[in-house]
């Protein structure tokens, strides 16, 4: 199995060889079965999304459905809602606050990881402790303070905050700036450049992949939010995909091949980003996660 | 010398001007959207209250409320915290030993963990549809698995007895998240460790108990704090998939919460929930914290 058998004696060799192939299957029939049960509710997903209203309740079950129902896909996403309204606004929201963090993240950053000023590490104490804080705290009085503004039924309520720059993704900048050397910044200021240049010209540059993993962890973070939108949003016209699923959901006379198609259609979305991107994510998570 | 000294506290006055600059987008959002909020809502708490009429000064009237006479309070309280000592511990098991099993130099690894790292990445109204399906009694994916080994499926949803467990299966399938924090952890033990331990005759399971749990315990730490504070807002499911029944069984604290405030607009009793909230999710991190330094090895001796 490896090459550092070769010291030892053939028989025994042999026999931990034996041992050793026998718990590689096991590894191996655990992590293809443990595969197969997390990828078997989406295959479940898209198997009712293509079942016509009976054969979603036929039993013995139809894994396959045969012929596949495509139309569904055409009938629930334009038959009831304007579910591509809500698509767009989707996509407004999650780019705001895209455009928000990606301008404030790393400025703030920037300032924790290389600027000294007074109070700078009591002030990133406290950024700690705000990740720490439940969002349900701040809603009611975020709620009186946005309704107070006129900002209900807007999508300021989401955008707004996003251009002061979320807690977690400064953090995340602060510790990637850490990493780059300090070599780079003296040279640059010995050679007169200011914060502002040495930001823009040095250490956003080299931060850019980390750009990118805020941009995809917002999206999704946009994308899946229910519980905003939910609260600052009531007329329809304004409503995200989410709370479109959430209405349609309750629509009477309606299949689970349906919802399962919307469902499905909504997701794509998030499932493209994380093919097309998933070094980012990975990368985003580790260095949040190990580098505290 | 007298101006060499000025002229560099001269520099550093213009470092900090320019440090409060760059962090000002930052420091104005932390006084208007978490400062001023936290302060409100604490002032709320004391007060009657409903957005858009009247403010009437109750002292602990809130507090004493809930504490005393709010059944659902405590129900939610209970679910919570019933929610919490499963999902939590649950996930980390189930995202450790994902992460395990991946680090033992298997073919394609990208591949596998792409997969199990899928379903954290989807999560809110479509997941919690989708699962509504798969968990129904009669049609759905657990029913029909559970049919072919002949046993009877329970009414997940349906059945208060089984609608908070049916939920934290749920919330096993997104056990990818914290796998890949724990998968880096594990790639990031050196190996000399586990050879030296081999050689003093040690077997996997020591190794792994020995070895890998006190070099990843940082980043189990990081998993429980942040898994603990998620799991006391669970919302989304319970409010689509439940709307909190049967029975009140899936009633969690955010989402009586979001029904005092939003529903039944009584925004002062629902700050007094939300600090009371704070107050439990707070003593709870900093009791983590405190008693980390017991289990959490951090390598080379430094915090």
């Amino acid at each position: 199995m490896n090459s550092k058998g070769d010291i030892i004696s053939p028989v025994w060799y042999k026999r931990v060889s034996i041992r050793r192939v026998f718990t590689r299957i096991v590894i191996y029939l655990l992590v293809v079965g443990g595969a197969l049960i997390y990828l078997f509710p989406l295959f479940w997903m898209i198997s009712s999304s293509l079942k016509s209203n009976d054969q979603i309740f036929t039993t013995p079950i139809q894994w396959i459905p045969k012929p596949p129902q495509w139309h569904n896909y055409i009938e629930a996403w334009s038959g009831y809602y304007p579910f591509t309204r809500f698509l767009i606004n989707s996509c407004i929201i999650a780019g705001g606050c895209i455009l928000g963090n990606i301008l404030s993240a790393p400025l703030v950053a920037y300032s924790f990881a290389r600027l000294r000023w007074p109070l700078r590490d009591v002030f990133f104490f406290i950024l700690l402790l705000t990740m720490l804080i439940p969002y349900a705290v701040v809603m009611v009085p975020q709620f009186v303070l946005f309704y107070k503004l006129g900002w209900v039924n807007t999508y300021l309520p989401f955008i707004v905050p996003a251009f002061c720059g979320g807690s977690f993704y400064i953090f995340f900048m602060r510790q990637l700036i850490m990493t780059i050397p300090h070599e780079l910044d003296d040279a640059a200021r010995i050679d007169g450049c200011g914060s502002f240049n040495i930001f823009s010209k040095i250490i956003l540059p080299l931060i850019k992949p980390g750009l990118t993993a805020i941009a995809i962890f917002e999206f999704i973070g946009q994308w899946n939010n229910f519980m905003g939108p939910l609260i600052y949003l009531t007329k329809m016209e304004l409503f995200t995909l989410p709370l479109g699923l959430n209405v349609f959901r309750t629509q009477a006379g309606i299949y689970m091949n349906s919802f399962m198609a919307v469902s499905c259609l909504s997701l794509i979305p998030c499932f493209i980003l994380f093919f097309v991107a998933q070094r980012y994510f990975i990368q985003g998570v580790v260095i949040t996660g190990l580098k505290e | 010398m007298y101006s060499k000294i000025k002229n560099k506290s001269k520099l550093y006055r213009r470092e900090a001007i320019e440090g409060y600059l760059f962090a000002l987008p930052w420091l104005i959002g932390l006084c208007t959207f978490t400062a001023y909020p936290l302060i409100a809502s604490f002032v709320y708490s004391f007060f009657d209250y409903n957005v858009y009429s009247y403010m009437k000064w109750i002292g602990l009237g809130n507090y004493i409320s809930l504490i005393k006479s709010d059944e659902l309070f405590w129900t939610s309280l209970y679910n919570t915290v019933y929610y919490t000592i499963f999902a939590v511990p649950l996930g980390m098991i189930v995202g450790l030993a994902i992460a395990v099993l991946l680090n033992q130099n298997i073919k394609g690894l990208a591949l596998f963990r792409s997969i199990y790292y899928l379903p954290a990445v989807i999560s809110g109204v479509a997941v919690s549809i989708l699962w509504i399906w798969v968990l129904d009694p009669n049609f759905g994916l657990i029913a029909t698995i559970l049919g072919y080994l002949g046993i009877n499926s329970p009414n997940w949803l349906g059945d208060p007895l089984w609608a908070k467990p049916a939920l934290i299966l749920m919330s096993l399938w997104g056990a990818g998240g914290s796998m890949i924090i724990y998968l880096s952890g594990l790639q990031s033990v050196p190996t000399e460790l586990y050879e030296a331990a081999r050689i003093d005759g040690a077997n996997s399971f020591q190794c792994f108990l020995k070895i890998t749990i006190p070099m990843i315990s940082p980043v189990l730490l990081f998993t429980l704090i942040t898994g603990l504070i998620g799991s006391f807002q669970v919302f989304t499911q319970a409010y689509v998939m439940t709307n909190g029944g049967p029975l009140n069984s899936t009633l969690f604290y955010v989402l009586y919460l979001y029904r005092k405030a939003f529903a039944f607009m009584q925004m002062g009793n629902a700050s007094a929930m939300a600090w009371i909230l704070a107050l439990i999710t707070g003593i709870l991190a900093y009791l983590i914290f405190r008693t980390s330094s017991k289990w959490v090895y951090y390598s080379g001796g430094l915090k």
